[in-house]
């Protein structure tokens, strides 16, 4: 059959880029929060401060930085914590922080679930209950409608 | 708390005439329907035609017994009673796409229309030509407007847009002059998501809104504007409306009005209360049959029969309207949505109905 011998470069071209209607979100620039601390958080798991852990893993987190790498390395941090936490250990965890911490642990547990290891999912779901518990439908609603998420 | 289901399609915007004894609304089609109120019946007198789009907003100016409407079909209507019928007047809103929300000024010599097209339309009468004429008011707004409200003082201009910013603009019309621009008010109040309603308090030094992300904030003007805002554990609320100085009642995903207390000496907006009153359903005890029949069905043996909505409206509550006292001092207040049907609540049995709840 006859090739096509017309050019198909158009087809590369990111046709919303040219819309001079294109919605361009204002970039704030704050600081941006560099992650928890690998090495403290491994040091305080081992000693089995859990606790401390678990409040040192949701400081500084990433929101503002455009960087995948530091996300990352945030997300493994965190779920890190998570899965290290016994299940009667969640509800007092999870009462211990205030709303936007609640908000934030939510975003982490969401993004928990995107991508399941082994054991990962079940003990997951055991914090998406006790945070539900104290957020309500609210925050998950504010994880869904977020600009800026870790 | 009467309830009342005009129809099953959803109401998309109404509003009260000036004595309360009429309510114009659109049942999500192209056309208006008011209804009159008989005791306590509700009887469809008139019937307006003229829009080719879905109504999407109305308002009734109380004094001048004028309707406005909005629609998807760019256009907005001012609809005059010449008799016994409604007149439409076109008013052509130069936007490219739809009308999306609309509002007399308090004085009623000019109305704002938000649109899809990214501007607001603030339309007044040029006695000279016997026409309405509008004016945009362009930037900053980034997309939709999707809702507007007006200060008292017939000027500044509250719109909420999807481009997660709530702002005050001055609607100054002098015939000829306008001053869109954000004023002393304070410019922008940037916070997490798309807008949906905002409505300044009764002397209009202060505004609110709810958002998508399940929050509700309040804005104070002057010279240092604070904004305090609270995340809540529900569903996003779609309304809102203040009821006295310091409470506001919001309305919306989860089909009940809720009370909302604005503590302006600390700057913290606290949930006052849920403003509905659930039916009592009997507490019998439930056998063993029943039990295993939960387990298989539902997955839980709980007591409580869940099987439909305890709220009086039955979907989503879509619009707040205050009926009687005003924003200061509201003694009742009416709630349309998704299901058809409005509810009108009255403030003061509220008040006694659910112990703890107080308004201030």
């Amino acid at each position: 059959m006859a090739k096509n011998t017309l050019s198909s470069r158009f087809r590369k071209l990111d046709i919303d880029e040219f819309d001079e209607n294109k919605f361009v979100e204002d970039h704030d620039e704050t600081v941006d929060n560099q992650g928890p601390d690998g090495a403290e958080i491994g040091n305080l798991i081992r000693r089995g401060d859990m606790m401390t852990a678990f409040h040192i893993a949701l400081r500084n987190p990433p929101v503002n930085t455009k960087n995948p790498a530091i996300k990352e390395r945030a997300l493994a941090i965190v779920l890190r914590v998570l899965t290290s936490f016994k299940s009667s250990d969640i509800e007092p965890a999870v009462k211990s922080l205030d709303r936007s911490g609640v908000d934030l642990l939510m975003e982490y547990i969401y993004r928990g679930f995107e991508k399941p290891s082994d054991n990962s999912s079940a003990i997951l779901l055991q914090w998406h209950e006790k945070a539900f518990a104290v957020g309500g439908l609210g925050s998950i609603v504010r994880v869904l409608t977020a600009r800026k998420t870790v | 708390m009467s309830y009342h289901s005009f129809l099953l399609e959803p109401i998309s915007c109404h509003s009260w005439n000036k004595d309360r004894t009429q309510i114009a609304l659109c049942p999500n089609n192209h056309d208006v329907h008011i209804y009159k109120k008989d005791g306590t019946k509700w009887t469809k007198i008139h019937e307006l035609k003229e829009h080719n789009g879905q109504v999407t907003g109305i308002d009734w100016a109380p004094e001048s017994n004028r309707i406005v409407t909005c629609g998807t079909d760019r256009n907005a209507y001012v609809w005059s009673l010449k008799g016994e019928v409604w007149k439409p007047t076109l008013v052509i809103l130069r936007i490219n796409r739809a009308a999306r929300c609309v509002s007399w000024s308090p004085k009623e010599n000019k109305f704002a229309v938000g649109s899809g097209s990214r501007l607001i339309s603030i339309c007044y009468f040029e006695q000279e030509n016997d026409w309405w004429v509008c004016k945009h008011i362009k930037k900053p707004i980034r997309s939709t407007v999707l809702s507007l409200d007006w200060h008292p003082n017939n000027v500044l201009l509250a719109a909420g847009s999807c481009d997660f910013k709530c702002r005050v603009f001055s609607a100054y019309i002098k015939e000829v002059e306008e001053k869109p621009g954000p004023t002393v008010w304070g410019s922008k109040m940037p916070f997490g998501e798309v807008l949906f309603e905002s409505g300044p308090s009764g002397v209009g030094n202060r505004l609110a809104w709810t958002s998508h992300d399940s929050t509700v904030a309040i804005a104070e003007g002057g010279k240092t504007s604070t904004i305090s805002s609270l995340s809540s554990e529900t569903l996003p609320l779609l309304c809102v409306s203040f009821i006295t100085e310091n409470s506001l009642v919001a309305a919306g995903h989860d089909c009940y009005p809720v009370l909302f207390v604005y503590d302006g000496t600390k700057g913290s907006v606290t949930f006052g209360g849920k403003l509905d009153v659930p039916k009592q359903t009997s507490q019998r005890g439930i056998s063993a049959r029943e039990r295993f029949q939960n387990l298989d069905r539902r997955a839980t043996s709980s007591e409580t029969t869940e099987q439909g909505l305890e709220s009086l409206h039955k979907n989503s509550i879509s619009q707040i309207s205050v009926l009687e006292g005003g924003k200061s001092k509201c003694s009742t207040f009416c709630t349309t949505g998704m299901d058809g049907g409005m509810v009108t609540w009255d403030v003061k049995s509220l008040e006694s109905a659910l112990k703890d709840l107080k308004i201030v």
